[in-house]
């Protein structure tokens, strides 16, 4: 098909998929993934308020997606705050303000990076993992086998599953805050020569507040909720054994990145 | 052959591990474990990463190939790439704005600040993280169905060596168009934080575009991490591809290690670039 594609676009005779049938498909796919997604969020919604959820999944699933995900995020966190002080080092050594750094790096790691990179590493690890279980369960006929047996799949599967992921989320960025912090400070430390003193210094002066912070950790829920409700969506609705898993697997990681970051433009611009 | 070694190397040191530890095991054996293992894979990718640079200049030229994986990594990545830069230009000014505004209300070097920081890092490091995501993913689930059902094996009972068929194209093509899309990524997140500062802090077009600040070693260290990025992706998530084992299941465990290593690749990669643009080419 990609190289028909100069052609059909071209010539007039619709023979073909023609440019606008195509961008109206794309279209129409995103709006009924989303769509999708929106009733599988009602759904889990409607398991929750009436508590309607696999306790012993639950914990289950935040071992796995919680404790498992600590090494991945340490690493990012610390590596993240490192790169935030080389980056915000010209304006630190322009301005000829150490105790700015502090102020650079923090609001920088505190309101996007940390959020965002920690959201996009559980993205591809708990996000991709998940489809790639619920899409072997789907092609494997394992979630008929549950609605043969009278089991509510949605309260068994992925109600635990979502919320896990959100907490999961939630409690990796307040760790990879803290931890991105650390990296900037000892980053600073060997990099620049600033002491890890002067840059907590900064960091506490008045110019940062609790909203820098809260309005990270929001963002981590709204995240949360993105990656949580794709990667559902697409796990159930595999299609075609193996490579369908790896095809909705790797369209579960894109679309999640592409709703993380529109959602984040949303949330900064309604937070302030 | 080669595979063979790849799949036994990570076994003798777990192996002897096992034997000489008691059952349970203590913290100091479980880091340890990750540590070789780390250690394993690291050998492991350096391996492949050799061997396409080998075939490279060795192997059997297929242009062909090489085309059809550049429309697959380039055309297919481009309106992924172009929203979430899209965003990410107008989230940064919009931040920036806000800080600035917070201590001194003087926007005139907003737009030169943010145009070095796209240059240096964020144009090349933000869009090596989505193709990490999008690209490493496609490649890893690609090769591992090929693995799942046996048509790498095939090709190794064709004399055919595995990297030079699947990986070398990939691996072209992604360095080619790693820094196209780039390039492509830091003209939309600027001019979609030209746009962000016009309409939300009235800051001029023309005094937004301010290239002062950007001089030669930014752009060297820009361009090194493209290079960089564009190398490292296709390589890690080909071995995450290459090393599949178990059906459907493992295609997407494949896919997961593919997209995490990538990103961690990523990550890696920037500081080091970063750290050394700045030790060696001023701040």
């Amino acid at each position: 098909m990609p190289p028909k594609k100069p052609p059909s676009a071209s010539s007039p005779p619709p023979s073909d998929v023609g440019l606008l049938e195509e961008i109206g498909g794309g279209f129409l796919g995103a709006a009924a993934t989303v769509g999708g997604m929106g009733l599988l969020g009602y759904q889990i919604l409607r398991r929750l308020v009436t508590f309607r959820i696999d306790r012993a999944e639950t914990l289950r699933n935040l071992y796995r997606m919680g404790v498992k995900s600590i090494p991945i995020v340490i690493v990012t966190a610390l590596f993240t705050g490192a790169i935030m002080v080389i980056q915000a080092a010209p304006l630190v050594v322009r301005l000829g303000a150490q105790g700015l750094l502090g102020w650079g790096a923090g609001f920088g790691i505190l309101r996007e990076i940390a959020p965002l990179l920690t959201a996009l590493m559980i993205n591809g690890r708990v996000g991709a993992n998940n489809t790639a279980e619920l899409g072997t369960m789907v092609v494997t006929e394992q979630i008929d086998a549950l609605r043969v047996l009278a089991i509510d799949p949605i309260a068994f599967l992925i109600a635990p599953r979502f919320v896990a992921m959100v907490t999961t989320l939630f409690l990796s960025t307040i760790f990879a805050d803290t931890l991105a912090l650390l990296g900037a400070a000892y980053g600073g430390l060997g990099l620049l020569g600033v002491e890890p003193k002067t840059f907590y210094n900064g960091l506490t002066s008045g110019l940062l507040g609790l909203s820098d912070v809260t309005s990270g950790l929001i963002k981590s829920i709204v995240f949360g909720i993105v990656i949580a409700l794709s990667s559902c969506q697409y796990g159930l609705g595999v299609k075609g054994g193996a490579p369908g898993v790896g095809r909705a697997v790797n369209a579960t990681v894109v679309a999640s990145a592409a709703g993380i970051f529109v959602l984040d433009y949303f949330v900064s611009f309604t937070l302030d | 052959m080669s595979a063979a070694k790849t799949h036994d190397e990570p076994a003798p040191p777990s192996g002897i591990d096992q034997a000489a530890e008691p059952p349970d095991e203590s913290i100091a054996a479980m880091v340890g474990a990750q540590a070789i293992q780390l250690v394993g894979m690291g050998l492991e990718i350096a391996s492949v990463f050799i061997r396409t640079l080998y075939y490279c200049v060795r192997g059997r030229p297929d242009f062909g190939a090489v085309v059809r994986q550049m429309f697959e990594i380039g055309n297919r990545s481009v309106v992924f790439l172009t929203v979430v830069m899209g965003f990410i230009g107008m989230i940064l000014v919009l931040q920036g704005g806000l800080q600035v505004k917070r201590i001194l209300p003087e926007f005139s070097m907003v737009g030169a600040s943010y145009l070095e920081l796209l240059v240096r890092d964020l144009a090349a490091t933000i869009s090596a993280l989505m193709l990490a995501t999008r690209v490493g993913a496609g490649i890893a689930a690609e090769i591992g169905s090929m693995v799942v059902t046996e048509q790498v094996d095939a090709l190794r009972m064709c004399a055919a060596d595995p990297i030079d068929y699947l990986i070398k194209p990939r691996f072209l093509a992604s360095l080619v168009m790693t820094i196209c899309l780039v390039i492509w990524a830091a003209g939309v997140a600027m001019l979609t934080g030209m746009l962000t500062a016009y309409v939300m802090f009235d800051v001029n077009p023309r005094t937004f575009f301010n290239l002062h600040l950007v001089d030669t070693g930014d752009l060297v260290v820009g361009l090194a991490k493209c290079l960089a990025y564009g190398a490292a992706i296709p390589v890690v998530a080909g071995h995450s591809g290459l090393t599949t084992h178990g059906g459907s299941e493992g295609v997407g465990w494949a896919t997961t290690r593919a997209v995490v290593n990538a990103s961690l690749a990523v990550i890696v990669l920037d500081l080091i670039l970063s750290a050394a643009g700045y030790v060696l080419l001023g701040p």
